[in-house]
């Protein structure tokens, strides 16, 4: 059975190798609203948008890698920062992390798709326009010489700066844009989780048996909607202020640029738990599985992850510990973001909690998991450091804080995703990964990773400032920088190694059938991949593990539920 | 280990009969809490900057009461609200005429509106460049009469859609989550109205 | 104190009264290992030579002990139960017993978590209220600093000084503390103020009036530079400010007070030089005290040669350097403000020579 339009005469079953017409397969990705469609689509332009962003951070290295080095101008560089990091967050975090939402929710929730197909593939074409419009600017304007129009004002667009008056052209409004629309379809994608999730669950999954997965992703689409609207919202503003003379964040009509600032980062901070809590929601299946042993603490687990949201819309403004709030306003600043240690703390000894006692697997799939754990100890003590406001008028906007947000992006939300894609890549193709393959892939991006992001809080412990295109010699910065140059090419060897073994076992997999892990949710019922209609008859569950009950009848979860 | 669907056991007793919300009226929720954060910022941006024009018409000299205008929006969440309890009832002429007076209602505001606004810029020379009242003031209001707008456009479809018969009973849920929206528009107004004309001024 | 070859900078590891030793040991050695990576950093905020700095170093050491113990804590439990509950052969054949939680255990991993929020949240705010909610004294130097891009300009509103690029303040004794308070905001976007061994960072904000203080009580240049990324030559905004004996700070200022040198008797090419520059655009832009160069969009020249860096520390203040820069700014800061003065070989000469006796 196929979702797409029949054509006569094509066998929609067979694939293009058995005779089937490649532009019919085209047409079918085109115009699908089958969750798992897209959802691989969103992956899958997130990973190239990946490889791109990291070309960007490897040239902005080599630059920096020498004092007063001339390998791109500053113009040049001030574009690859911004680019570097608005594409990572809204084109690779975002996307990816709605990819992998898409394809399992449904799946995981006993669901035949998602609650408003084609809103889902509209929200990821929107998106992915967006995406493409943001690279547009490299060529638009005056040409690739000179990277055209692309934006130059940072990924967080501070006012003035953005003004016209500083920023004439149109390299802002491709941010704007760019943004602005790859917002609307993170608003569509959310509405959609939140909704499959409460309306769409089968029959007996009630909201406390549903798989931590399900719960952080509704949180995380919950936080969605009330994240990304304050950036939207001054993003209007921005533009009017460019384009019809407003004066939102016209400081010489008495505007205040501290008010973007506040709308920014009302959106920005709660952004990165929306990138965060998906990475736990991975860590939350995965460590369980590969220990053996049923979550430790799951209402701890939902009750932590429900307060890290709601939290999270309390703390923005240790963004803004240098910009004179007043004491008081620092102090309350500082007391929010201590306080959201403590759940998040919560959610770390749980996991130690599900370890204690089990039985740890060390494939692929748990040694990210495990790496993501220590890292995201780490990165989680260097923001407690940063809260703290006089140590962060010293360590703000230097590469200290640059180092603490890469160890949660990378550290902790890259890891978890690779594991992820280890984990669910034999449900999605049928196939297992190459566990050699991953292990390299695992060691050359863990050495990779620590040799830039340890190393890299060092300067920003001897003063240097981020988002400089070069520095002066003599500062003591010149060593740690080319540390952190060399740890870039063993990461992108690792990746490299990871992209290979995607496609590789694609082909030359060993198959996988249904349930390799040996796993408790509802996902690994049926077959790998899975038929497009995901359940021939839907099913029905009496505990959290409704698998652990088929497999071990004499001692199922639903005894102790 | 392996177990398909099918050995998962669906016709055993459960403990409670299993029903989910309507997927529009969730979907719609959602919606709503977005526009609203967005309509936060606005809000606060307006509150921000009260009093903090360096030139220029302020609030308390130009801004006059929409009272008609007011009382017309709101009495259309009323109408509104009679024509989904008459389709659910199945009453069709009833369901159309309530239509039909919400959007009468719904098009009135927006005239007031408009009215006010060419006061506003014709007479007392207040545009959205003057100063940062009427920064604040157009972006705020014209943000909630987009939504007006775009709300006006979905009830005249309905409007439409129920004049040439083609609305029955089974959409009552839709109309029902049309008409949240509505509700939600109403509600966005009174707290305009609150900030701007009563406290701002 | 541990003391670094060749140069008068110590590490304090004293201060600060409700820490405990055992922690403060410990986050010392860490602050020492790093001083001793890159002693000759001038911009170490492991170094503090003014007040501000060294509460925030004292805070630094205790956050970095109390977060270097619970990562001990934590990644060793984890490091064991990884070794400890590994898969063995032995256990192919059964599943764990499985563990669904522990009410007890959650409270008191809740609870311990509180009381360590608690201590640093106090602590915290020790030092914010000690930093930025104490009157300024009487004794107090007051400078207007004034954020551009990619320049800073300082004004002395108790002399009508005004400088550019280099800052320059009187020491301060603790025992009478005489600390300087920089008033600051922004001609156009964002900046921040950051000399990290003299304290943290403060932005500097159009439309907004931001103030920090520092008080160095050892002669001598520290390093910095703007910490807000404000368009094309962020990186080149360097900060540098001299803190004098209060002799030479008085001498200093006295000399910046005069108007600037007019007589350049023997000196054909100054003089010359002197007609061509008020003869040019510059005047638009650029300010030299007793002359009818006001301008106020560029750094005031008065006593330009009394400085040590052009384009705000990018290069050392030759006459090489200034002819290079009054001829193409780009060729030294690229996206500078400045726009190239299109002069010719003879102008540019001329002028440099003027400049160059603006001490």
């Amino acid at each position: 059975m196929s979702t797409t339009h029949v054509v006569d005469g094509i066998d929609e079953t067979l694939t293009p190798l058995q005779g089937r017409p490649p532009l019919n397969v085209v047409y079918e990705w085109l115009t699908t609203v089958d969750h798992k469609k897209i959802g691989l689509m969103y992956i899958a332009y997130a990973l190239i948008f990946l490889i791109v962003a990291g070309v960007e951070a490897t040239l902005m290295r080599i630059q920096l890698a020498i004092p007063n080095n001339h390998f791109v101008s500053p113009q040049v560089f001030n574009q690859l920062f911004t680019m570097h990091g608005t594409t990572m967050v809204f084109f690779v975090g975002m996307p990816i992390l709605f990819g992998f939402g898409n394809y399992l929710v449904p799946l995981m929730i006993g669901a035949r798709d998602m609650a408003f197909p084609r809103l889902n593939a509209f929200s990821f074409w929107i998106s992915a326009f967006a995406g493409v419009l943001l690279y547009f600017s490299y060529v638009g304007a005056s040409g690739l010489y000179a990277a055209g129009s692309a934006p130059d004002v940072g990924w967080f667009a501070y006012a003035p700066l953005t003004a016209k008056v500083f920023s004439p052209g149109h390299s802002t409004d491709y941010w704007t844009l760019a943004v602005f629309l790859s917002g609307i379809g993170s608003i569509g994608t959310a509405l959609n989780i939140v909704t499959t999730i409460i309306c769409m669950r089968c029959k007996g999954m009630k909201m406390s048996r549903m798989p931590l997965l399900v719960w952080l992703y509704l949180v995380m689409a919950s936080l969605v909607f009330v994240a990304v609207s304050p950036l939207t919202a001054a993003q209007i503003m921005l533009t009017f202020d460019r384009y019809i003379g407003s004066h939102f964040f016209d400081t010489q009509a008495g505007g205040s640029a501290v008010l973007w600032m506040h709308f920014f980062w009302i959106f920005g901070h709660p952004e990165v738990y929306v990138l965060v809590l998906p990475a736990f929601a991975f860590v939350n299946e995965i460590v369980p599985v590969f220990s053996r042993k049923a979550i430790f603490g799951y209402p701890a687990m939902v009750a932590a992850s429900v307060g890290i949201a709601f939290i999270s819309l309390s703390v923005w403004a240790h963004h803004m510990f240098t910009v004179g709030m007043g004491a008081a306003a620092n102090t309350f600043f500082v007391f929010a973001t201590m306080v959201i240690s403590v759940p998040t703390g919560i959610k770390i000894f749980n996991w130690l909690a599900t370890i204690w006692g089990g039985h740890v697997i060390f494939r692929t799939p748990m040694i990210f998991c495990v790496a993501f754990l220590f890292q995201f100890l780490v990165a989680g003590l260097t923001g407690i450091m940063l809260s703290v406001a006089p140590f962060d008028w010293q360590l703000g906007n230097s590469y200290f804080v640059v180092a603490h947000f890469h160890y949660v992006l990378v550290g902790a939300i890259l890891t978890a995703l690779f594991g992820a894609f280890y984990y669910w890549y034999p449900k999605i193709t049928g196939r297992m990964m190459s566990e050699t393959l991953g292990k390299w892939h695992f060691w050359l991006f863990i050495i990779g990773f620590h040799l830039t992001f340890d190393f890299m809080h060092v300067p920003g412990l001897l003063g240097m400032p981020r988002r400089i295109y070069t520095y002066e010699a003599g500062r003591g910065w010149e060593g740690w920088n080319i540390i952190v140059g060399i740890g870039a090419i063993f990461q992108a060897a690792g990746t490299l190694c990871f992209v290979y073994n995607l496609i590789e076992s694609y082909f030359k997999g060993k198959e996988a059938g249904p349930d390799p892990w040996d796993a408790w949710t509802l996902e690994w019922s049926t077959t790998s991949p899975p038929p497009d209609y995901n359940y021939a008859v839907l099913p029905a569950v009496r505990s959290r593990r409704p698998l652990w009950d088929l497999k071990h009848p004499d001692d199922p979860d639903s005894d102790y539920e | 280990m392996m177990r398909d669907a099918n050995a998962i056991p669906i016709d055993s007793p459960l403990e409670t009969p299993w029903t989910l919300p309507y997927r529009g009226t969730v979907g719609m929720v959602c919606l709503i809490v977005a526009e609203s954060a967005i309509f936060i910022i606005f809000v606060v941006a307006y509150i921000f900057y009260i009093g903090k024009s360096l030139t220029g018409p302020t609030p308390a000299q130009v801004l006059e009461l929409p009272i008609f205008g007011t009382v017309c929006l709101l009495s259309s969440s009323i109408t509104v609200h009679f024509a989904v309890a008459a389709l659910r009832k199945g009453k069709m002429t009833g369901c159309t005429g309530w239509l039909a007076g919400t959007v009468l209602l719904g098009s009135i505001f927006l005239i007031t509106t408009a009215r006010e606004w060419y006061h506003l810029i014709h007479d007392e020379g207040l545009t959205i460049q003057t100063n940062l009242f009427g920064t604040t003031y157009y972006s705020l209001v014209g943000l909630h009469a987009t939504h007006v707008v775009v709300g006006l456009i979905m009830l005249s479809l309905a409007l439409g859609f129920s004049l040439f018969g083609l609305v029955t009973e089974e959409h009552s849920e839709k109309l029902e989550t049309l008409s949240l929206y509505w509700h939600f528009v109403d509600a966005v107004w009174v707290v305009v109205f609150t900030v701007v004309y009563v406290l701002g001024r | 104190m541990f003391l670094s070859p060749g140069r008068k900078k110590t590490v304090h590891c004293v201060g600060g009264s409700n820490s405990n030793w055992a922690l403060r040991a410990v986050a010392c050695s860490f602050a020492l290992l790093v001083n001793r990576i890159d002693a000759q950093s001038p911009t170490n905020i492991f170094a503090p030579a003014a007040t501000p700095a060294h509460s925030i170093f004292n805070l630094s050491m205790l956050v970095f002990g109390v977060t270097l113990v619970i990562f001990l804590v934590v990644a060793g439990l984890l490091l064991y139960a990884l070794i400890r509950y590994r898969h063995r052969p032995e256990n192919s054949n059964h599943e764990p017993a499985q563990i669904y939680g522990s009410n007890q255990i959650e409270l008191s991993w809740t609870v311990i978590p509180i009381l360590i929020v608690v201590v640093l949240f106090l602590s915290t705010t020790r030092v914010i209220l000690g930093t930025q909610a104490i009157p300024e004294p009487d004794s107090a130097m007051n400078v207007t600093v004034i954020g551009h891009q990619f320049w800073w300009e300082y004004r002395y509103p108790q002399s009508g000084v005004v400088t550019a690029n280099e800052l320059h303040i009187p020491t301060s004794d603790p025992a009478h503390p005489t600390p300087t308070y920089l008033t600051m905001s922004s001609a156009d976007v964002a900046h921040s103020f950051w000399v990290p061994r003299l304290a943290g960072k403060t932005d500097v904000i159009p439309n907004k009036i931001n103030t920090m203080w520092i008080d160095p009580a050892q002669a001598g240049l520290y390093l910095g530079q703007c910490a807000q990324y404000c368009g094309t030559q962020h990186a080149k905004m360097l900060l540098r400010v001299y803190a004098q004996s209060p002799a030479d700070f008085a001498a200093w200022i006295n000399q910046q007070e005069q108007p600037a040198v007019q007589d350049f008797a023997g000196n054909a090419a100054a003089a010359e030089g002197q007609v061509v520059f008020m003869r040019n655009a510059c005047i638009n832009c650029h300010a030299i005290k007793g002359t009818v160069a006001t301008g106020r969009f560029g750094p005031d020249l008065t006593h330009l040669a009394s400085r040590d860096t052009l384009a705000s520390g990018a290069v050392e203040n030759t006459a090489e350097n200034l002819r290079k820069w009054i001829d193409n700014p780009n060729s030294i800061k690229p996206g500078s403000l400045m726009p190239s003065m299109h002069l010719n070989n003879h102008d540019l000469d001329v002028i440099t020579a003027y400049l160059t006796q603006l001490r």
